[in-house]
């Protein structure tokens, strides 16, 4: 595996992200790309989990839209993430938020990390 | 046919300059060894014998020895020949990726893909496995269904399709693409996937250019 490792640091740029973690709220700005017109649209939500590393980590991202759930996962070395912005750290005590999908409204809500 | 002796390491996807996300396999070539130079005059063809990894001297065979001997190397795991590979090198000299190969380059990579044991004949040879799950069936949603006709001819058929041994064939996939060359720890990006489990050897050779 330290190879695939290896390739990963040579193949992948650093990547200029501001430090987040499952159970924040982010804002992800990322472009679209619509035949030869690019525009920048943002997704808010709280991330539920984080997955892999190197190349291929990736984060989902996920808010109520007019009472439904929408989850999105961005690619985190993709070259049209173009900026991420964290508004709240949230509280929580696992690494994967998947038990949120079961709830709804006041339940569903992750309380904020207090700064010491 | 140009090419080189590696070790498949594993599969990893990258997202290149366009924003594409890239999928390849990676492939290890240690320097190969030239063993032995084939030529008209004393073999009939041209040809180049690469040797490729290290084997133990106690589990190499003393004919092999004596082969090794010829160029003062090391015994190695795997020797293959490659017919008109000419290239300005002596015998005992190595071969690199880059003398081989340029990004961008066409490939043909050829390996043992992975055994599956014993199969049936859904997986084995694309069946779709008969009728419906309800209806009467019973048991019977991946089997073969017929595999003849009755008293006439009263045999099966040589070739039947049927179940048995699947995977563990030498393969060779067609010109895939050389996406980088990483040469401080000889390493080879081939977009797509190669045949074989990982830390299997295959041979990467040039497509006909």
């Amino acid at each position: 595996m330290d190879l695939i490792k290896y390739v990963h640091e040579q193949v992948t740029p650093a990547k200029n992200l501001p430090e987040f973690r499952p159970g924040d709220n982010i804002t992800v700005s990322y472009k679209i790309v619509e035949g030869a017109k690019e525009r920048i649209q943002t997704f808010r939500g709280d991330v539920i989990q984080i997955n892999g590393s190197g190349s291929t980590k990736t984060f989902t991202v996920r808010k109520m839209s007019s009472g439904v759930g929408v989850e999105r996962i961005f690619p985190y070395n993709t070259p049209n993430l173009v900026e991420v912005e964290v508004l709240k750290r949230g509280k929580v005590r696992r690494a994967k938020l998947f038990y949120l999908r079961g709830l709804k409204g006041k339940k569903a809500k992750i309380k904020e990390k207090t700064r010491r | 046919m140009k090419g080189i002796i590696g070790k498949k390491i594993g599969m990893t996807s990258f997202f290149n300059e366009a924003g594409k996300n890239i999928s390849c396999t990676v492939v290890e070539a240690e320097p190969n060894v030239i063993t032995q130079i084939k030529t008209e005059d004393t073999d009939g063809y041209y040809a180049l014998q690469l040797g490729y990894g290290s084997a133990k001297e106690k589990n190499t065979s003393k004919q092999l020895l004596g082969h090794f001997a010829k160029t003062k190397s090391a015994p190695k795991r795997k020797l293959v020949e490659f017919r008109d590979m000419e290239m300005e090198k002596k015998e005992g000299d190595t071969i690199t990726i880059e003398d081989v190969f340029a990004e961008g380059d066409a490939v043909h990579a050829i390996g043992s893909s992975k055994g599956k044991g014993f199969q049936g004949v859904v997986k084995r040879h694309g069946f779709r496995g008969v009728g419906d799950a309800t209806h009467g069936q019973h048991n019977r949603l991946r089997a073969p269904g017929s595999i003849g006709a009755a008293s006439y001819p009263a045999k099966v058929m040589k070739g039947m399709r049927m179940g048995g041994r699947t995977g563990g064939n030498r393969i060779k996939i067609k010109n895939l693409e050389v996406v980088k060359i990483l040469s401080d720890k000889n390493l080879l990006l081939i977009k797509g996937a190669i045949p074989g489990h990982k830390g299997a050897l295959v041979i990467i050779e040039r497509a006909k250019s």
